[in-house]
């Protein structure tokens, strides 16, 4: 079997995995943990949209 | 008037390492999310498993290359020591012979890193479950 992903997409999927093992590892109280896993899923986003700038204006 | 500084004894908290510590540190390292399954953290464990297995296998899916032990590149040995942190799937890869990688592919090498990242998710999941046995985390 054989996935296909866009670089986006797959960077959404990435950003997803990542978050939910962050969220609850690295915070001590259940209530903290969504919230700092939509931080981190947030900032993975944000990271590629911005990367994703730059880089247009790089090769402009 | 001097000031008489009043000072409290730090005394440095104990975790002491139980045999369930350890059990849940190995098995948490051989299964994702099992570590904490064991301790009846069952949601937690139930949403580790599935990030880490969901990564690893569309890595997998994505015809990334799963490194087999090396002393060549310093790169396909860090490569090597990502991907075990996977534990049982990382054995279960091997032993089918799957994940040689396809370099023709763009999205290889996006598997690639998905199937390296699953596998340090993996170290971080059983050592949070290690800290839970031993009372570190709640």
């Amino acid at each position: 079997m054989t996935i296909e992903l866009s670089h986006f997409s797959a960077a959404l999927l990435f950003a997803v995995c990542a978050s939910v093992v962050f969220g609850i590892t690295l915070k001590n109280d259940w209530k903290e943990m969504p919230h700092y896993g939509a931080y981190c899923f947030a900032l993975f986003v944000g990271g590629v949209i911005l990367a994703g700038w730059v880089m247009w204006l790089l090769k402009r | 008037m001097a000031n008489v500084a009043t000072s409290t004894p730090t005394t440095a908290v104990q975790y002491p390492t139980t045999p369930m510590s350890i059990a849940a540190l190995v098995v948490g390292w051989l299964i994702p999310g099992a570590g904490h399954l064991i301790q009846k953290k069952i949601i937690r464990g139930m949403l580790l498993m599935a990030a880490i297995f969901t990564m690893f296998f569309v890595g997998l899916g994505m015809q990334g290359k799963v490194y087999a032990f090396n002393t060549g590149d310093l790169l396909d040995i860090l490569g090597f020591f990502g991907d075990i942190g996977a534990g049982g799937l990382y054995f279960l890869t091997r032993m089918n012979d799957w994940g040689q990688g396809a370099i023709h592919r763009a999205t290889a090498d996006y598997g690639t890193k998905y199937i390296i990242v699953a596998g340090l998710l993996n170290v971080i999941s059983a050592i949070d479950a290690y800290h839970i046995a031993i009372g570190k985390k709640k």
